[in-house]
């Protein structure tokens, strides 16, 4: 008798437990970018668990998580933002939020999801929860045109700083009350073409790509504008075709020293964070893309635009030169490291593959089928700054 | 010369350097799904995968129509300078350029 009871109470567990529980801090997911996908992955287990469909145009898509990582934002080329249950593998919410859109950010308590949008130029805030549009500050720069919005990032209390394209300023709105948001404006340069904020969430960069040079705000002390730095650091001499725009969201601080991509020129920049001067210059195998640190800053992963998009170079950045030149597959577009950096996922477009890589020896230990997969993004990013 | 004539003389020439670099032969099947991927694939950065635009102007057949086509085909070949449009000559013919030029204004196959 006493037996059956404990297996029936068993089974009255199993059949409440539902699945086991689990958390997210392993989980992420990979943009397909050509079908509207997106496959949910372990990075433990560095397996695929779930795949979901029906996003809409993912050709440029960027994702941003909940605080505790359950929940993915998933910004689409079409102006898509889908909120995605991580651990129920579903879709929970869908709006079409603009024409053309190309990423967004999250704020600081997580409560304000916020688009950043080409067409109509400028940004929308959304209720974490419920996707309802709280409010929106479009990009009117002059009277009646509208800039292009580009390099949104959060900063702290509730603020997004981003840059105006076509507008040549750097925005800072405050979402302290979401409805009625506060903006200031400053001037930046020509063609900001992205931005980021530092790690410590102090510092605004924005990459020129009218004019050699980034933009940078002191968040801190707005009050003071932006200034540039790196200027003329093209010297004057004629640039190489740029077949694909830098993003600088991958920013990488390693030892007190920022490596940036170089606009034009097939070199990473190196600069000192304490005085904002250039230090050094890397030579690379193509237009840099994506210039992103390890999370332990020793090493610095660089992609190319086309068409040297099927390398990869390392930088090690005690030696400050490429240690590790590598070609792993074709159309190398995104990488993201594991959170502590053990190992990278490296999306190969052209292979309809993710390559898993051991960054201690870079060899390859494992890949994952996908769809010309693009961007990867782990639910790590829900704890930092600037995303 | 009147300034309608010098436009004409210029167009001319324009369109005398296009013609004169390669008779307008389609690319071979294999050749025209490479340009096919790369426009969908690399311009796609910029002007979008479905080419509705981005950074870069939509380039569907509607947003294309009024523009003169020898324009559209420099645009591809030479860059514009001043803007983020490279040029493209290292990677076709002026011939390719204009037949990708061609199915961008019938509409771009998948």
């Amino acid at each position: 008798m006493h037996r059956i009871l404990s297996f029936l109470l068993a089974l009255v567990l199993a059949a409440c437990a539902g699945a086991p529980q689990r958390g997210t801090g392993d989980l992420g997911l990979v943009i397909e970018r050509a079908n509207g996908h997106v496959t949910l992955v372990d990075t433990t287990s560095r397996q695929p668990y779930a795949r979901i469909g029906g996003l809409g145009d993912l050709s440029h898509a960027s994702a941003v998580y909940s605080r505790d990582g359950r929940y993915a934002f998933v910004f689409g080329r079409d102006g898509g933002l889908t909120k995605i249950d991580m651990l129920e593998a579903k879709v929970v919410k869908r709006v079409i939020q603009s024409g053309n859109a190309i990423g967004g950010s999250i704020s600081q308590d997580g409560r304000i999801v916020v688009a950043q949008n080409y067409t109509p130029g400028g940004i929308k805030a959304f209720d974490a929860e419920t996707l309802e549009l709280l409010s929106e500050v479009p990009a009117e720069f002059a009277p009646g045109q509208f800039s292009k919005v580009v390099g949104l990032a959060d900063s702290s209390g509730n603020r997004f700083a981003y840059a105006l394209f076509d507008g040549g300023e750097i925005w800072v709105s405050d979402f302290s009350d979401p409805r009625r948001p506060v903006t200031q404006r400053f001037p930046a340069g020509r063609q900001p073409y992205d931005g980021l904020v530092t790690p410590d969430g102090r510092y605004f960069l924005a990459g020129l790509f009218g004019e050699d040079g980034v933009a940078m705000l002191d968040l801190w002390q707005p009050e003071k504008g932006a200034r540039k730095i790196l200027e003329n650091y093209g010297r004057g001499q004629e640039k190489l075709p740029v077949f694909k725009m830098p993003h600088l969201r991958g920013w990488s601080v390693a030892q007190g020293k920022a490596y940036l991509p170089a606009i034009g020129r097939h070199e990473v920049l190196v600069v000192d964070v304490a005085t904002w001067k250039e230090v050094g210059r890397i030579p690379v195998r193509g237009q840099p893309v994506f210039v992103m640190a390890r999370p332990d800053g020793r090493q610095v992963w660089v992609n190319f635009a086309f068409p040297d998009n099927a390398n990869v170079d390392v930088i090690d950045t005690l030696a400050g030169q490429v240690v590790q030149r590598m070609t792993p597959g074709k159309g190398i577009l995104h990488m993201e490291f594991t959170p502590r950096g053990e190992q990278v996922w490296l999306s190969a477009r052209d292979d309809h593959k993710v390559l898993i890589y051991d960054t201690a020896n870079f060899q390859r230990i494992g890949e994952i089928a996908a769809e010309s997969p693009s961007g990867i993004f782990f639910t790590t990013r829900a704890a930092r700054i600037g995303f | 010369m009147s300034a309608n004539s010098v436009i004409f003389a210029v167009f001319l020439m324009s369109t005398a350097t296009i013609a004169a670099a390669q008779p307008p032969v389609s690319p071979d099947a294999a050749r025209q799904r490479e340009l096919v991927h790369l426009v969908r694939q690399d311009c796609g950065s910029c002007h979008g995968m479905t080419l509705q635009g981005g950074l870069g102007p939509a380039l569907l057949p509607n947003s294309l129509k009024d523009k003169p086509q020898e324009g559209l085909v420099a645009t591809i070949y030479f860059g514009r300078p001043g803007t983020p449009m490279p040029p493209w000559k290292q990677f076709m013919s002026e011939a390719e350029a204009e037949w990708l030029v061609q199915q961008l204004l019938n509409g771009l196959p998948q």
